[in-house]
Protein backbone atom coordinates (compact mmCIF):
# COMPACT_ATOMS: atom_id res chain seq x y z
CA UNK A 1 0.00 0.00 0.00
CA UNK A 2 2.46 2.67 0.95
CA UNK A 3 5.36 1.20 -0.50
CA UNK A 4 8.09 3.51 -0.03
CA UNK A 5 9.63 5.03 -3.27
CA UNK A 6 13.22 4.92 -4.02
CA UNK A 7 14.03 8.79 -3.21
CA UNK A 8 12.64 7.57 0.52
CA UNK A 9 14.68 4.32 0.84
CA UNK A 10 17.74 7.02 -0.29
CA UNK A 11 16.72 9.23 2.05
CA UNK A 12 16.43 6.95 4.72
CA UNK A 13 19.74 5.12 3.90
CA UNK A 14 21.56 8.81 4.42
CA UNK A 15 20.17 9.42 7.68
CA UNK A 16 21.13 6.02 9.26
CA UNK A 17 24.39 6.95 7.42
CA UNK A 18 24.71 10.46 9.10
CA UNK A 19 23.41 9.18 12.53
CA UNK A 20 26.02 6.57 12.49
CA UNK A 21 29.01 8.66 11.14
CA UNK A 22 27.88 11.55 13.73
CA UNK A 23 27.69 8.40 16.95
CA UNK A 24 31.46 8.00 15.41
CA UNK A 25 32.23 10.94 15.96
CA UNK A 26 30.68 11.46 19.31
CA UNK A 27 33.18 8.22 20.10
CA UNK A 28 36.23 9.65 18.60
CA UNK A 29 35.69 12.82 21.05
CA UNK A 30 35.13 10.75 24.00
CA UNK A 31 37.39 7.59 23.30
CA UNK A 32 40.77 8.77 23.44
CA UNK A 33 40.19 10.84 26.59
CA UNK A 34 38.81 7.46 28.42
CA UNK A 35 41.97 5.71 27.23
CA UNK A 36 44.13 8.33 28.58
CA UNK A 37 42.41 8.72 31.74
CA UNK A 38 42.60 4.49 32.26
CA UNK A 39 46.52 4.85 31.70
CA UNK A 40 46.96 7.28 34.57
CA UNK A 41 44.80 4.87 36.73
CA UNK A 42 46.74 2.02 35.44
CA UNK A 43 50.35 3.64 35.92
CA UNK A 44 49.47 6.04 38.61
CA UNK A 45 47.03 3.76 40.93
CA UNK A 46 50.07 1.80 42.23
CA UNK A 47 51.85 4.83 43.46
CA UNK A 48 49.26 5.77 45.81
CA UNK A 49 48.76 4.61 49.39
CA UNK A 50 48.30 6.21 52.75
CA UNK A 51 52.23 7.24 52.49
CA UNK A 52 52.13 8.85 49.51
CA UNK A 53 49.49 11.04 50.57
CA UNK A 54 50.68 12.48 53.97
CA UNK A 55 54.21 12.42 53.63
CA UNK A 56 57.02 15.12 52.41
CA UNK A 57 58.53 14.88 49.16
CA UNK A 58 62.09 13.18 49.83
CA UNK A 59 65.44 12.93 47.50
CA UNK A 60 64.96 16.07 45.44
CA UNK A 61 61.33 15.40 44.88
CA UNK A 62 62.30 12.06 43.45
CA UNK A 63 60.55 10.06 46.64
CA UNK A 64 58.17 10.30 49.59
CA UNK A 65 54.34 11.68 49.11
CA UNK A 66 52.65 14.77 48.27
CA UNK A 67 51.17 15.87 51.49
CA UNK A 68 52.68 19.70 51.36
CA UNK A 69 50.82 20.21 47.73
CA UNK A 70 47.57 18.30 48.98
CA UNK A 71 47.39 20.97 51.54
CA UNK A 72 48.52 23.82 49.79
CA UNK A 73 45.88 23.23 46.81
CA UNK A 74 43.02 23.03 50.06
CA UNK A 75 44.19 26.55 51.06
CA UNK A 76 44.62 28.03 48.36
CA UNK A 77 40.83 27.01 47.57
CA UNK A 78 39.87 27.60 50.63
CA UNK A 79 40.79 31.42 50.54
CA UNK A 80 39.71 31.59 46.99
CA UNK A 81 36.58 30.76 47.97
CA UNK A 82 36.14 32.88 51.41
CA UNK A 83 37.17 36.04 48.56
CA UNK A 84 34.89 34.93 45.68
CA UNK A 85 31.71 33.67 46.86
CA UNK A 86 30.18 36.36 48.50
CA UNK A 87 31.15 38.70 45.86
CA UNK A 88 30.11 36.76 43.11
CA UNK A 89 27.04 35.84 45.11
CA UNK A 90 25.87 39.84 45.70
CA UNK A 91 27.22 40.10 41.70
CA UNK A 92 24.29 37.34 41.06
CA UNK A 93 21.65 39.06 43.12
CA UNK A 94 21.96 42.10 41.79
CA UNK A 95 22.30 40.81 38.46
CA UNK A 96 19.35 38.77 38.72
CA UNK A 97 17.01 40.47 41.25
CA UNK A 98 18.23 44.06 40.51
CA UNK A 99 19.63 44.99 36.84
CA UNK A 100 17.53 46.68 34.60
CA UNK A 101 17.87 45.74 31.32
CA UNK A 102 20.20 48.03 29.84
CA UNK A 103 23.61 48.77 28.14
CA UNK A 104 25.30 48.83 31.91
CA UNK A 105 23.95 45.10 32.88
CA UNK A 106 24.99 44.41 29.05
CA UNK A 107 28.56 45.53 29.95
CA UNK A 108 28.85 43.89 33.64
CA UNK A 109 27.55 40.45 31.59
CA UNK A 110 30.50 41.49 28.93
CA UNK A 111 32.63 41.75 31.43
CA UNK A 112 31.80 38.40 33.12
CA UNK A 113 32.32 36.72 29.78
CA UNK A 114 36.09 38.21 29.20
CA UNK A 115 36.88 37.58 32.90
CA UNK A 116 36.26 33.86 32.52
CA UNK A 117 38.36 34.07 28.97
CA UNK A 118 41.34 36.45 29.40
CA UNK A 119 44.10 33.87 29.38
CA UNK A 120 45.36 31.83 32.55
CA UNK A 121 48.73 33.67 32.27
CA UNK A 122 47.63 36.98 31.91
CA UNK A 123 45.68 36.35 35.07
CA UNK A 124 48.94 35.43 37.04
CA UNK A 125 50.36 38.74 35.37
CA UNK A 126 47.57 40.89 36.60
CA UNK A 127 47.89 39.10 40.18
CA UNK A 128 52.27 40.01 40.01
CA UNK A 129 51.62 43.45 39.12
CA UNK A 130 48.46 43.72 41.60
CA UNK A 131 48.61 41.57 44.33
CA UNK A 132 52.27 40.90 44.70
CA UNK A 133 53.66 44.14 43.59
CA UNK A 134 51.24 46.95 44.64
CA UNK A 135 49.40 45.79 47.37
CA UNK A 136 52.61 44.41 48.41
CA UNK A 137 51.11 41.04 49.66
CA UNK A 138 54.36 39.25 48.63
CA UNK A 139 54.37 35.92 46.86
CA UNK A 140 51.67 34.41 49.03
CA UNK A 141 48.65 32.37 49.51
CA UNK A 142 46.67 34.93 49.61
CA UNK A 143 48.25 36.94 46.12
CA UNK A 144 47.75 33.59 45.11
CA UNK A 145 44.42 32.76 46.29
CA UNK A 146 42.87 36.52 45.41
CA UNK A 147 43.96 35.45 41.80
CA UNK A 148 42.10 32.21 41.56
CA UNK A 149 39.09 33.80 43.03
CA UNK A 150 39.06 36.82 40.63
CA UNK A 151 39.69 34.22 37.69
CA UNK A 152 36.72 31.59 38.95
CA UNK A 153 34.55 34.44 40.00
CA UNK A 154 32.30 33.93 36.68
CA UNK A 155 31.57 30.31 38.04
CA UNK A 156 30.18 31.31 41.22
CA UNK A 157 28.16 34.14 39.51
CA UNK A 158 26.66 32.80 36.82
CA UNK A 159 25.81 29.58 38.78
CA UNK A 160 24.46 31.41 41.33
CA UNK A 161 22.09 33.62 38.97
CA UNK A 162 20.90 30.58 36.94
CA UNK A 163 19.35 29.29 40.27
CA UNK A 164 18.17 32.85 41.71
CA UNK A 165 16.53 32.64 38.32
CA UNK A 166 14.98 29.28 38.66
CA UNK A 167 12.79 30.87 41.56
CA UNK A 168 9.72 31.48 39.98
CA UNK A 169 8.45 34.98 39.96
CA UNK A 170 4.92 34.27 41.52
CA UNK A 171 7.50 33.77 44.61
CA UNK A 172 8.32 37.10 44.93
CA UNK A 173 5.50 38.73 44.11
CA UNK A 174 3.39 37.04 46.98
CA UNK A 175 5.98 38.22 49.04
CA UNK A 176 6.07 41.84 48.14
CA UNK A 177 2.15 41.49 48.46
CA UNK A 178 2.68 40.93 52.03
CA UNK A 179 4.49 44.16 52.42
CA UNK A 180 8.18 42.60 52.75
CA UNK A 181 10.87 44.48 51.24
CA UNK A 182 13.04 43.50 48.18
CA UNK A 183 15.78 42.02 50.92
CA UNK A 184 13.33 40.82 52.66
CA UNK A 185 12.20 39.09 50.13
CA UNK A 186 15.19 37.83 48.91
CA UNK A 187 16.60 36.81 52.10
CA UNK A 188 13.47 35.06 53.13
CA UNK A 189 12.40 33.32 49.93
CA UNK A 190 14.11 33.73 46.81
CA UNK A 191 17.69 32.34 48.55
CA UNK A 192 16.67 29.63 50.43
CA UNK A 193 15.15 28.44 47.38
CA UNK A 194 18.31 28.62 45.41
CA UNK A 195 20.80 27.72 47.89
CA UNK A 196 21.63 24.15 46.84
CA UNK A 197 21.96 25.26 43.27
CA UNK A 198 24.65 28.28 44.65
CA UNK A 199 26.13 25.06 46.36
CA UNK A 200 26.53 23.42 42.80
CA UNK A 201 28.05 26.50 41.68
CA UNK A 202 30.38 26.55 44.74
CA UNK A 203 31.56 22.95 44.37
CA UNK A 204 32.12 23.61 40.57
CA UNK A 205 34.77 26.45 41.66
CA UNK A 206 36.27 24.05 43.81
CA UNK A 207 36.95 22.01 40.99
CA UNK A 208 38.21 24.75 38.87
CA UNK A 209 40.28 26.20 41.41
CA UNK A 210 41.93 23.20 42.46
CA UNK A 211 43.24 22.56 38.67
CA UNK A 212 44.76 25.75 38.18
CA UNK A 213 48.56 25.88 37.50
CA UNK A 214 49.48 29.29 35.52
CA UNK A 215 47.82 31.79 38.03
CA UNK A 216 49.29 30.93 41.44
CA UNK A 217 52.98 30.06 39.48
CA UNK A 218 54.30 33.71 39.77
CA UNK A 219 52.00 34.52 42.89
CA UNK A 220 52.33 32.18 45.54
CA UNK A 221 52.83 28.31 44.77
CA UNK A 222 56.71 27.59 45.30
CA UNK A 223 58.62 24.95 43.46
CA UNK A 224 59.23 23.23 46.73
CA UNK A 225 59.37 23.88 50.20
CA UNK A 226 60.71 22.07 53.07
CA UNK A 227 58.30 23.96 55.61
CA UNK A 228 54.29 23.51 55.59
CA UNK A 229 53.36 27.17 55.30
CA UNK A 230 52.50 29.13 58.70
CA UNK A 231 49.99 31.56 57.65
CA UNK A 232 48.01 33.44 54.31
CA UNK A 233 51.65 35.51 53.87
CA UNK A 234 53.54 32.23 53.45
CA UNK A 235 54.18 30.83 50.49
CA UNK A 236 53.19 27.10 49.91
CA UNK A 237 53.10 23.72 47.62
CA UNK A 238 50.70 23.08 45.29
CA UNK A 239 49.26 20.04 43.41
CA UNK A 240 48.97 21.24 39.77
CA UNK A 241 52.28 23.23 40.48
CA UNK A 242 53.70 20.04 41.96
CA UNK A 243 52.67 17.65 38.44
CA UNK A 244 54.27 20.35 36.27
CA UNK A 245 57.75 20.34 38.35
CA UNK A 246 58.18 16.57 38.51
CA UNK A 247 57.12 15.68 35.32
CA UNK A 248 59.66 18.54 33.69
CA UNK A 249 61.78 20.22 36.52
CA UNK A 250 63.31 17.16 38.29
CA UNK A 251 66.20 14.95 36.57
CA UNK A 252 66.34 11.37 37.28
CA UNK A 253 62.39 11.46 38.06
CA UNK A 254 61.10 7.25 38.43
CA UNK A 255 58.48 7.38 35.60
CA UNK A 256 55.54 6.23 37.78
CA UNK A 257 55.81 9.22 40.20
CA UNK A 258 53.99 11.99 37.96
CA UNK A 259 51.57 9.89 37.23
CA UNK A 260 51.04 9.63 41.02
CA UNK A 261 50.50 13.10 41.30
CA UNK A 262 48.36 13.28 37.97
CA UNK A 263 45.98 10.88 39.18
CA UNK A 264 45.62 12.36 42.51
CA UNK A 265 44.86 16.37 40.84
CA UNK A 266 42.34 14.59 38.07
CA UNK A 267 40.66 12.48 40.98
CA UNK A 268 40.33 16.19 43.22
CA UNK A 269 38.72 17.81 40.02
CA UNK A 270 36.50 15.24 38.65
CA UNK A 271 34.96 14.09 42.01
CA UNK A 272 34.03 17.75 43.05
CA UNK A 273 32.72 18.09 39.09
CA UNK A 274 30.70 14.72 39.57
CA UNK A 275 29.20 15.61 42.95
CA UNK A 276 28.25 19.19 41.68
CA UNK A 277 26.88 17.12 38.84
CA UNK A 278 24.76 14.81 40.93
CA UNK A 279 23.60 17.89 42.96
CA UNK A 280 22.19 19.42 40.08
CA UNK A 281 20.45 16.67 38.59
CA UNK A 282 18.94 15.53 42.02
CA UNK A 283 17.58 19.34 42.60
CA UNK A 284 16.30 19.04 38.99
CA UNK A 285 14.13 15.44 39.91
CA UNK A 286 13.23 17.06 43.62
CA UNK A 287 12.04 20.77 41.93
CA UNK A 288 8.47 21.25 43.89
CA UNK A 289 7.28 23.91 41.16
CA UNK B 1 21.16 53.95 81.84
CA UNK B 2 19.86 51.60 83.06
CA UNK B 3 18.64 48.44 80.76
CA UNK B 4 14.88 48.99 80.87
CA UNK B 5 15.19 52.02 79.44
CA UNK B 6 16.83 50.88 76.26
CA UNK B 7 14.29 51.29 73.40
CA UNK B 8 12.49 47.51 72.61
CA UNK B 9 12.49 46.47 68.94
CA UNK B 10 9.05 47.34 68.17
CA UNK B 11 9.60 51.21 69.43
CA UNK B 12 11.88 51.89 65.98
CA UNK B 13 9.35 52.76 63.07
CA UNK B 14 9.60 49.19 61.81
CA UNK B 15 9.05 50.62 58.26
CA UNK B 16 11.95 52.90 57.88
CA UNK B 17 14.55 50.64 59.21
CA UNK B 18 13.73 47.74 56.57
CA UNK B 19 13.55 50.92 54.16
CA UNK B 20 17.58 51.47 54.91
CA UNK B 21 18.44 47.60 55.35
CA UNK B 22 16.69 47.44 51.92
CA UNK B 23 18.55 50.83 50.34
CA UNK B 24 22.07 49.43 52.23
CA UNK B 25 21.63 46.20 50.68
CA UNK B 26 20.92 47.17 47.34
CA UNK B 27 24.11 49.47 47.11
CA UNK B 28 26.21 46.29 48.49
CA UNK B 29 25.05 44.22 45.69
CA UNK B 30 25.73 46.79 43.16
CA UNK B 31 29.12 47.03 44.05
CA UNK B 32 29.22 43.09 43.72
CA UNK B 33 27.55 43.77 40.34
CA UNK B 34 29.66 46.20 38.74
CA UNK B 35 33.29 44.50 40.45
CA UNK B 36 33.52 42.20 36.82
CA UNK B 37 33.63 45.30 35.55
CA UNK B 38 36.20 46.48 37.91
CA UNK B 39 37.95 43.65 37.63
CA UNK B 40 38.60 43.60 33.88
CA UNK B 41 39.54 47.18 33.88
CA UNK B 42 42.27 46.29 36.81
CA UNK B 43 43.61 43.60 35.29
CA UNK B 44 44.36 45.94 31.81
CA UNK B 45 45.57 49.02 33.83
CA UNK B 46 47.78 46.28 36.16
CA UNK B 47 49.43 44.70 33.63
CA UNK B 48 49.73 48.02 31.31
CA UNK B 49 51.79 50.02 34.96
CA UNK B 50 54.29 46.61 34.51
CA UNK B 51 54.30 46.48 30.51
CA UNK B 52 54.21 50.02 29.74
CA UNK B 53 57.95 51.12 30.26
CA UNK B 54 58.60 48.81 28.05
CA UNK B 55 56.85 50.58 25.01
CA UNK B 56 58.19 54.12 26.21
CA UNK B 57 61.89 52.85 25.87
CA UNK B 58 62.79 49.47 24.40
CA UNK B 59 59.27 48.80 22.14
CA UNK B 60 60.01 49.46 18.44
CA UNK B 61 56.69 47.88 16.59
CA UNK B 62 58.32 46.67 13.76
CA UNK B 63 60.80 44.88 15.75
CA UNK B 64 57.83 43.58 18.40
CA UNK B 65 55.37 42.01 15.67
CA UNK B 66 57.70 41.84 12.53
CA UNK B 67 61.33 40.06 13.97
CA UNK B 68 61.38 35.85 14.69
CA UNK B 69 64.38 37.05 16.90
CA UNK B 70 63.35 36.28 20.75
CA UNK B 71 65.99 37.04 22.91
CA UNK B 72 65.91 38.99 25.74
CA UNK B 73 68.65 37.12 27.18
CA UNK B 74 70.98 38.26 24.98
CA UNK B 75 73.67 40.72 26.98
CA UNK B 76 74.99 42.56 23.79
CA UNK B 77 72.04 43.17 21.47
CA UNK B 78 68.88 41.94 23.11
CA UNK B 79 66.00 41.62 20.96
CA UNK B 80 62.16 41.34 21.59
CA UNK B 81 60.16 40.08 18.32
CA UNK B 82 57.36 37.98 18.92
CA UNK B 83 57.11 36.89 15.19
CA UNK B 84 57.98 33.33 15.76
CA UNK B 85 55.78 33.15 19.15
CA UNK B 86 52.84 34.62 17.24
CA UNK B 87 53.86 31.53 14.21
CA UNK B 88 53.88 28.87 17.16
CA UNK B 89 50.39 29.52 18.97
CA UNK B 90 49.01 30.01 15.71
CA UNK B 91 50.15 26.83 14.40
CA UNK B 92 48.88 25.18 17.38
CA UNK B 93 45.63 26.90 17.56
CA UNK B 94 44.78 26.48 14.05
CA UNK B 95 45.64 22.49 14.54
CA UNK B 96 43.81 22.28 17.55
CA UNK B 97 41.01 23.53 15.80
CA UNK B 98 41.46 21.29 12.63
CA UNK B 99 40.41 18.89 15.11
CA UNK B 100 37.83 20.61 17.68
CA UNK B 101 35.65 21.36 14.76
CA UNK B 102 34.38 18.85 13.11
CA UNK B 103 34.68 16.40 16.01
CA UNK B 104 32.68 18.56 18.43
CA UNK B 105 30.22 20.19 15.62
CA UNK B 106 29.28 16.80 14.77
CA UNK B 107 29.52 15.40 18.52
CA UNK B 108 27.02 18.64 19.42
CA UNK B 109 24.32 17.71 16.69
CA UNK B 110 24.81 13.89 17.69
CA UNK B 111 23.73 15.11 20.97
CA UNK B 112 21.30 17.63 20.57
CA UNK B 113 19.12 15.66 17.69
CA UNK B 114 19.99 12.04 17.61
CA UNK B 115 20.32 11.03 21.07
CA UNK B 116 17.80 11.16 23.49
CA UNK B 117 16.89 10.18 27.23
CA UNK B 118 19.19 8.33 28.99
CA UNK B 119 22.03 8.50 26.33
CA UNK B 120 21.57 11.91 25.96
CA UNK B 121 22.14 12.76 29.66
CA UNK B 122 25.19 10.49 29.66
CA UNK B 123 26.81 11.95 26.94
CA UNK B 124 26.14 15.45 28.33
CA UNK B 125 27.90 14.51 31.32
CA UNK B 126 30.68 12.84 30.00
CA UNK B 127 31.20 16.31 27.68
CA UNK B 128 31.39 18.37 31.18
CA UNK B 129 33.71 16.08 32.81
CA UNK B 130 36.03 15.98 29.62
CA UNK B 131 35.58 19.67 30.13
CA UNK B 132 36.76 19.91 33.56
CA UNK B 133 40.51 18.25 32.89
CA UNK B 134 43.21 20.99 34.04
CA UNK B 135 45.56 21.87 31.66
CA UNK B 136 48.13 20.85 33.15
CA UNK B 137 47.04 17.35 33.67
CA UNK B 138 46.71 17.97 29.54
CA UNK B 139 50.43 18.75 29.53
CA UNK B 140 51.45 16.34 31.52
CA UNK B 141 49.43 13.70 29.28
CA UNK B 142 51.33 15.52 25.83
CA UNK B 143 54.60 14.77 27.60
CA UNK B 144 53.83 11.02 28.56
CA UNK B 145 51.79 9.52 26.57
CA UNK B 146 51.80 11.21 23.64
CA UNK B 147 55.42 12.05 22.99
CA UNK B 148 56.29 8.35 22.88
CA UNK B 149 53.68 7.24 20.35
CA UNK B 150 54.48 10.43 18.10
CA UNK B 151 58.41 9.29 18.25
CA UNK B 152 57.07 5.99 17.12
CA UNK B 153 54.21 5.93 15.23
CA UNK B 154 56.41 8.38 12.30
CA UNK B 155 59.91 7.93 13.23
CA UNK B 156 60.80 11.27 14.28
CA UNK B 157 63.26 12.22 16.67
CA UNK B 158 61.31 14.80 19.00
CA UNK B 159 57.51 13.99 19.73
CA UNK B 160 57.28 17.70 21.85
CA UNK B 161 55.73 19.28 18.55
CA UNK B 162 53.10 20.99 16.74
CA UNK B 163 51.16 18.09 16.34
CA UNK B 164 51.62 16.99 20.09
CA UNK B 165 50.51 20.20 21.06
CA UNK B 166 47.64 20.83 18.38
CA UNK B 167 45.93 17.21 19.50
CA UNK B 168 46.22 18.24 22.97
CA UNK B 169 44.44 21.41 22.72
CA UNK B 170 41.65 20.05 20.51
CA UNK B 171 41.39 17.61 22.58
CA UNK B 172 41.25 19.69 25.34
CA UNK B 173 38.59 22.41 23.53
CA UNK B 174 36.32 20.49 22.03
CA UNK B 175 33.88 19.36 24.94
CA UNK B 176 33.83 23.26 25.53
CA UNK B 177 32.98 23.73 21.76
CA UNK B 178 30.37 20.69 22.09
CA UNK B 179 28.57 22.10 25.13
CA UNK B 180 27.79 25.77 23.72
CA UNK B 181 26.98 24.30 20.28
CA UNK B 182 24.83 21.68 21.68
CA UNK B 183 22.96 24.46 23.71
CA UNK B 184 22.87 26.74 20.62
CA UNK B 185 21.13 24.03 18.43
CA UNK B 186 18.65 23.32 21.60
CA UNK B 187 17.88 27.52 21.35
CA UNK B 188 16.65 26.85 17.84
CA UNK B 189 12.75 26.67 18.09
CA UNK B 190 11.14 22.88 17.73
CA UNK B 191 8.37 24.62 15.68
CA UNK B 192 10.83 25.40 13.30
CA UNK B 193 11.56 21.23 13.16
CA UNK B 194 8.36 19.95 13.53
CA UNK B 195 7.11 22.61 10.45
CA UNK B 196 9.85 20.62 8.46
CA UNK B 197 9.14 17.01 9.30
CA UNK B 198 5.76 18.11 8.99
CA UNK B 199 6.39 18.99 4.75
CA UNK B 200 7.96 15.27 4.93
CA UNK B 201 11.39 16.23 5.89
CA UNK B 202 14.16 13.37 7.08
CA UNK B 203 15.57 14.38 10.84
CA UNK B 204 18.88 14.67 8.62
CA UNK B 205 17.02 17.29 6.54
CA UNK B 206 15.41 19.08 9.15
CA UNK B 207 18.89 19.49 10.63
CA UNK B 208 21.21 20.38 7.01
CA UNK B 209 18.45 22.72 6.13
CA UNK B 210 16.37 24.15 9.16
CA UNK B 211 18.31 23.80 12.32
CA UNK B 212 21.87 24.55 11.22
CA UNK B 213 21.06 27.50 9.10
CA UNK B 214 19.12 29.00 12.48
CA UNK B 215 21.64 27.92 14.99
CA UNK B 216 24.72 29.15 12.59
CA UNK B 217 25.61 32.44 14.50
CA UNK B 218 25.63 30.16 17.83
CA UNK B 219 27.83 27.69 16.16
CA UNK B 220 30.01 30.43 14.86
CA UNK B 221 30.26 31.63 18.17
CA UNK B 222 31.12 28.38 19.89
CA UNK B 223 33.90 28.03 17.26
CA UNK B 224 35.31 31.51 17.88
CA UNK B 225 35.31 30.65 21.82
CA UNK B 226 37.21 27.28 20.92
CA UNK B 227 39.77 29.49 19.32
CA UNK B 228 40.22 31.95 22.42
CA UNK B 229 40.58 29.00 24.96
CA UNK B 230 43.21 27.56 22.25
CA UNK B 231 44.90 30.93 22.47
CA UNK B 232 45.58 31.84 25.90
CA UNK B 233 46.51 28.14 27.19
CA UNK B 234 49.05 27.87 29.01
CA UNK B 235 50.74 25.23 30.89
CA UNK B 236 49.28 22.52 28.12
CA UNK B 237 51.40 24.40 25.43
CA UNK B 238 54.57 24.80 27.32
CA UNK B 239 54.39 21.09 28.33
CA UNK B 240 53.47 19.72 24.70
CA UNK B 241 55.25 22.04 22.06
CA UNK B 242 58.87 21.50 22.77
CA UNK B 243 59.41 25.06 23.97
CA UNK B 244 62.12 26.09 20.97
CA UNK B 245 61.85 28.92 19.54
CA UNK B 246 61.01 28.27 15.90
CA UNK B 247 58.47 29.56 13.03
CA UNK B 248 57.35 26.26 11.87
CA UNK B 249 57.25 24.60 8.46
CA UNK B 250 56.25 21.21 9.58
CA UNK B 251 53.74 19.78 12.21
CA UNK B 252 57.00 17.98 13.17
CA UNK B 253 58.94 21.41 14.71
CA UNK B 254 58.42 22.08 18.19
CA UNK B 255 57.39 25.48 18.29
CA UNK B 256 57.06 28.11 21.39
CA UNK B 257 53.52 29.39 21.95
CA UNK B 258 53.17 33.57 23.66
CA UNK B 259 51.63 32.53 26.70
CA UNK B 260 53.73 29.60 27.67
CA UNK B 261 57.00 32.03 27.02
CA UNK B 262 55.38 34.02 29.88
CA UNK B 263 55.64 30.94 32.16
CA UNK B 264 58.61 29.92 31.29
CA UNK B 265 60.52 33.36 31.64
CA UNK B 266 58.90 35.62 34.58
CA UNK B 267 59.99 33.43 37.16
CA UNK B 268 63.61 34.29 35.96
CA UNK B 269 63.69 37.86 35.03
CA UNK B 270 64.18 40.75 37.35
CA UNK B 271 61.22 43.16 38.44
CA UNK B 272 61.20 46.64 35.98
CA UNK B 273 63.73 45.03 33.90
CA UNK B 274 63.14 45.66 30.14
CA UNK B 275 62.68 41.65 29.48
CA UNK B 276 60.05 41.50 32.36
CA UNK B 277 58.38 44.32 31.27
CA UNK B 278 58.36 43.11 27.56
CA UNK B 279 56.65 39.67 29.28
CA UNK B 280 54.02 42.03 30.37
CA UNK B 281 53.82 43.70 26.83
CA UNK B 282 53.02 40.18 25.59
CA UNK B 283 50.65 39.55 28.13
CA UNK B 284 48.54 43.49 27.28
CA UNK B 285 48.77 42.04 23.30
CA UNK B 286 46.82 38.58 24.44
CA UNK B 287 44.65 40.56 27.02
CA UNK B 288 43.39 42.62 23.57
CA UNK B 289 43.28 39.65 21.14
CA UNK B 290 41.18 37.65 23.76
CA UNK B 291 38.97 40.54 24.51
CA UNK B 292 37.93 41.36 21.09
CA UNK B 293 38.07 37.16 20.54
CA UNK B 294 35.43 37.16 23.50
CA UNK B 295 33.54 40.69 22.38
CA UNK B 296 32.99 39.37 18.32
CA UNK B 297 31.68 35.89 19.99
CA UNK B 298 28.87 37.74 22.45
CA UNK B 299 27.84 40.20 19.54
CA UNK B 300 27.68 37.13 17.13
CA UNK B 301 25.68 35.30 19.41
CA UNK B 302 23.37 37.82 20.87
CA UNK B 303 22.46 38.63 16.87
CA UNK B 304 20.55 35.68 16.47
CA UNK B 305 18.68 36.09 19.83
CA UNK B 306 17.59 39.05 18.86
CA UNK B 307 16.46 37.61 14.91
Amino acid sequence: MFEASSLNRKNLRNERLVKASLGLMTGLLILPVVLILSTLLYKGGPVISFEFLFASPTNGMTAGGIFPALLGTILLVLVALIASVPLGVAAAIYLSEYAPDNWFTRAINLAIINLAGVPSIVHALFGVGAFVIFFKFGTSILAASLTLAIMTLPVVIVATRESLQAVPQAFREACWNMGATRWQTIRRVVLPNAITGILTGVILEVSRTSGETAPIMFTGAAFFLPLLPQGVLDQTMALSLHLFVVSTQVPDMPEELPYGVALVLISIVLIMNSLSIALRMYLRGRKKW
Amino acid sequence: MTKEKVPARQDFDQLNRDWFIDKAVQVLVFLGGISAIVFIIGIFVFISREGLGFIFEDFSFTEFFGSPNWRPTSESNPTYGILALVAGTASVTGLAMLVAIPFSLGAAIYIAEFASGKKREFLKVTVELLAAIPSVVWGFIGLAIMNPIIIQTFNVPVGLNVLNAGVILGLMAAPIMTSIAEDALKAVPDRYREAAEAMGATRWQVIYKVVLPAAKNGLLGAVLLGVGRGFGETMAVLMATGHSINIPTSVFDSVRALTATIAAELGETAVGSPHYEALFTIGIFLFVITFIINLSADLIVRGVRKG
